[in-house]
């Protein structure tokens, strides 16, 4: 049986690749927020307030732009509404934890932190806690984005632009996804995802985000009527 | 104003981590929507992904020969046989930057 500490620890270890995406990510949200004519301070709360990356570039672009208070919110909800797809599925782990707890441990769902676990989760079924593993990986990738963005705001962007670090995101990404890449089923769910996104790239809101695992999530609904 | 904001949005995207964990109790699912819920990786992670290789940063598509598609290509095949996650991103930088900085000089 593997202790709390252990477990945690196991989640630590698990989002370390991904950050060669998070670290740049950051310091570059750091730095467009101060280019943009942001105060740090601001900058610094989208970080610990929204805690959510491209939502807070994007949010600080629209209000630098001179886009209304409510368009900003509008985006950065859209765009982040996809946490409850994750939280849809982490409830299933986080089922006995105390209410509070369950208020605690939410701040930490993020991207890579949820992939990760649930991928361990499955493949660990009768692990007694596998809310540790879910923290470990929250709290990791929690500190790792304010220090980025701290870096980000004082030093600038100082990853130079030429090395396309950008690009890190879409393979973090794809490194989350390549173990599914076996079953045909998934595959064909990854594929509706994909096109979808691309055709609805330019929808409002940049709603695509959402929009296209909807698209995709229904594909699967009428994918396992017809296995049946 | 910017204040306002970004606590309200704050405040929007907590609730959008926390609405399913904490709000909803498992047994309203069905096991159909369980059964769905299965894939909801491979349904959110392709609409980080293609647009991010396919799309330039002015929001069009890219060209055919842009090292992105290629730099994915390698990450993919490369993920694919070592299911490693610090595999398929070292390849795929590499592999990018190996194109950028020696094939396009």
């Amino acid at each position: 049986m593997l202790s709390k500490s252990k477990i945690f620890f196991k989640g630590i270890v698990a989002v370390l690749p991904h950050m060669l995406s998070v670290i740049p990510f950051g310091i570059i949200t750091g730095a467009i927020g101060i280019e943009l004519g942001f105060d740090p301070i601001l900058v610094y709360a989208t970080s610990l307030i929204i805690f959510g990356g491209a939502s807070q570039i994007i949010f600080m672009q629209l209000l630098s732009g001179g886009a209304s208070s409510l368009v900003a919110i509008t985006s950065v909800g859209v765009i982040n509404s996809r946490h409850l797809l994750y939280g849809a599925v982490l409830s299933e782990y986080l089922e006995k934890l105390s209410f509070i707890k369950k208020l605690l441990i939410s701040y930490f769902i993020v991207d890579q932190g949820f992939a990760e676990s649930n991928k361990y989760i499955k493949q660990n079924k009768n692990l007694s806690n596998p809310h540790y593993y879910v923290l470990g990986t929250g709290v990791t990738l929690w500190f790792c984005w304010q220090l980025s963005t701290i870096s980000g705001i004082i030093l600038g962007s100082f990853i130079p632009e030429e090395l396309g670090l950008k690009f890190a995101i879409p393979l973090t990404f794809l490194a989350i996804i390549v173990n599914d890449l076996k079953k045909l089923d998934h595959v064909f769910v990854m594929l509706v995802s994909g096109f979808a996104s691309l055709i609805l790239f330019n929808a409002p809101f940049k709603s695509y985000i959402i929009l296209s695992p909807i698209v995709a999530l229904i594909a699967a609904f009428i994918m396992l009527r017809f296995k049946k | 104003m910017t204040w306002f904001s970004i606590i309200v949005s704050g405040i929007v995207t907590y609730f959008s981590r926390m609405a399913m964990v904490a709000l909803i109790d498992r047994e309203m699912l069905g096991t159909k929507v369980k059964e769905v819920l299965n894939y909801v990786p491979a349904a959110v992670f392709p609409a980080i992904i293609f647009p991010g290789i396919f799309f330039n940063d002015f929001g069009s598509f890219v060209e055919i020969t842009d090292p992105k598609i290629y730099g994915a290509i390698v990450a993919l095949v490369v993920g694919f046989y070592s299911r490693s996650v610090i595999a398929t991103i070292v390849s795929g930088l590499l592999s990018y930057w190996f194109i950028i900085f020696f094939l396009l000089r």
